[in-house]
């Protein structure tokens, strides 16, 4: 699908200046109260097992290796190897160097392999590097690529430039899915993420996503209740549906728990999928399947049961 | 004049008379709830509830408190035990610093001066040893082959505690365990002394998490940290129950929790303790290294 902008390009930065403004306190406040819920027993297991499915599984590090890579894999397709129902991560995520790695270890096995592209973290390189960065991964065997948007032209409100790279990446992508990150920490209010988040979608985005990981501040409740309600939205006009991927500093049960709700109560059921949201993510899966063991074993787990990576 | 200082003039003031009739204020007292102490903060029980204790209120754990506390010691075990031996001793001393300070409290709670005394002593015993077990327990092994062959004590981890009443008896459980880079969640019975301890652990630059301590029903609690997989030690000493010691110690097994079984007549901590409270909470570490010709 070639991402066609519903609208003039010439009237983008009218569009999303006409965006209505985000209610910081009210929005802060109510992912706050949401956060409050309690999900116990049996809807703490479905939880879990729906939060395991929802992750991508990341290492991206300069010091990746192809072992590494592989136990990764290894332990995205089988996450609890002592209990046979434990489901498998939604995805891993590597750098574009690791997806062959990647590609042979995940094969047959229904995982998605998603990769990095467009001179992440910063973003900061010529259009046709990012390009040719992206061609490699889906090449490679990518079938999810994660760009990053040019925070800097945003920031310079240089609308027109970030659009025409997401087009641009988002044909280079092919048949993979495309996920923007918008790296909501360096975009400094909710009013430039829903700006942003509308603006990638316009721009043909299947996901967005908050963060690199690679920043100070990363996926927050309210900035991805922001980004939430932006694609609830943009189905209602565009009639296209959109996912939602929060990422870094997600790190235990409570906190992917948190998430789900935010999900029921916003957007709804149509979202809790793992087509539809992910979370990007290395310890948050170890505490799931600490959780996890607690529940079935009824005997509190440890940080000793499971692979470090 | 006086309303006058207190920048309060404009008001009108009260005739005279009316005033000397005024009963003098009473000062309300400030009454103390006694707290659980996880990860160096006192916090009430997650679960809200608290029991009476001889007309005090005190936190009554629950099991989602022991889980709390498993992560902090957790957390601070690896630093704990990084400390060089001769800081942990410094630490332990100034705990008894803080004790010897706090005797009235301890008095007020009904802590023979003597029971006092005995736990400041052993503090400072125990914060002699921390620089020398090693020597002691660990050592060169004679080996046929051309190594040194060197044997070193390490810490368990994290014990879990169940301690006897008293506070010699507490001091007694949780000095061997802290002093070798142990750290502890402890199961304490008596709770205002055990809270009153807390206080002084707080004070003495215990790092947090080093020492937990709950309050409670140790039946309710210790079940849930003998099944507890990140839990590598489990000190029995104050189970009174026979059977209760004895079904703890079956689910310590699941995870090989090292044990320690609370002895048939009781302890007396008067006693000498001796080495075996540090060395049953050490693991030794052999290392063997090629020598050169």
């Amino acid at each position: 699908m070639t991402a066609t902008a519903p609208i003039g390009l010439s009237d983008l930065r009218t569009h999303l200046y006409g965006l209505p403004g985000v209610d910081k306190v009210g929005v802060e406040a109510r992912a706050a109260a949401l956060a409050t819920r309690s999900v116990k027993t049996s809807a703490k297991t479905k939880a879990i097992d729906l939060a395991i499915r929802m992750v991508d599984l990341t290492t991206l590090e300069g010091a990746d290796t192809p072992g590494k890579v592989r136990a990764l894999c290894a332990k995205g397709m089988r996450p609890d190897p002592a209990d046979p129902s434990c489901p498998s991560v939604g995805a891993i995520c590597v750098y574009p160097a690791m997806v062959p790695v990647a590609a042979a270890a995940l094969a047959g096995s229904g995982v998605h392999l998603a990769s990095v592209a467009t001179a992440f973290p910063s973003g900061q390189a010529p259009l046709e590097v990012k390009l040719a960065d992206t061609r490699a991964a889906v090449a490679a065997g990518a079938d999810e690529i994660d760009m990053v948007i040019s925070r800097g032209a945003f920031l310079a409100g240089d609308y027109r430039k970030v659009f025409d790279e997401i087009v641009a990446v988002k044909e280079a992508c092919g048949a993979a899915h495309l996920k923007v990150i918008l790296e909501t920490g360096e975009l400094a209010t909710y009013d430039n993420i829903r700006r942003a988040s509308w603006l990638a979608m316009l721009a043909g985005a299947d996901f967005i996503k908050t963060s690199t990981g690679k920043v100070a501040v990363n996926a927050t409740l309210p900035i991805t209740l922001v980004m939430l309600e932006a694609v609830r939205d943009f189905r209602d006009v565009h009639g296209r549906q959109v996912g939602v991927k929060p990422a870094g500093g997600i790190k235990n049960t409570k906190d992917a728990i948190k998430y789900l709700v935010l999900i029921n109560e916003t957007v709804g059921d149509d979202w809790l999928d793992p087509a539809w949201f992910r979370f990007g993510a290395s310890s948050l899966l170890n505490d799931l399947l600490m959780q996890r063991t607690k529940l079935t074993t009824g005997h509190y787990s440890g940080p000793d049961y499971f692979t470090l990576d | 004049m006086a309303a006058r200082v207190a920048g309060t003039a404009w008001r009108r003031t009260l005739p005279k008379s009316t005033k000397a009739m005024e009963p003098a204020p009473v000062r309300l007292s400030v009454r103390k709830t006694y707290k659980l102490y996880i990860g160096g903060k006192f916090p009430r029980s997650e679960s809200g509830r608290t029991f009476v204790v001889d007309g005090d209120n005190v936190a009554l754990a629950s099991r989602k408190d022991a889980r709390d506390a498993v992560v902090a010691a957790r957390a601070a075990q690896p630093g704990w035990a990084g400390a060089t031996a001769y800081n942990r001793g410094q630490v332990l001393y100034r705990v008894a610093e803080m004790l010897e300070a706090r005797r009235d409290e301890f008095a007020a709670l009904g802590v023979p001066a003597d029971e006092v005394d005995a736990a400041i002593d052993r503090l400072v015993w125990y914060a002699g040893w921390s620089d020398k077990i090693a020597q002691v327990t660990g050592g060169a092994n004679p080996v046929a082959g051309p190594f040194f062959n060197i044997s070193a004590p390490e810490p368990t981890g994290v014990v879990a505690v169940v301690a006897p009443a008293g506070l010699l008896g507490l001091v007694s459980v949780i000095a061997p365990a802290v002093v070798t880079g142990n750290t502890t969640v402890v199961l304490a019975a008596g709770p205002q002394v055990a809270v009153t301890l807390a206080e002084v652990f707080a004070t003495s630059d215990v790092p947090g998490g080093v020492v937990n301590i709950l309050t409670g029903k140790y039946a309710e609690t210790a079940p849930w940290l003998a099944s507890h997989a990140d839990v590598n030690a489990l000190d029995l000493t104050g189970v009174e129950q026979r059977e209760l010691a004895g079904e703890l110690e079956r689910a310590a097994a699941g995870t090989l929790k090292r044990v320690i079984r609370p002895s048939a007549g009781g302890t007396d901590f008067t006693a000498d303790p001796g080495l075996r409270p540090m060395t049953t909470l050490l693991e030794t570490k052999t290392v063997w290294h090629p020598k050169g010709y």
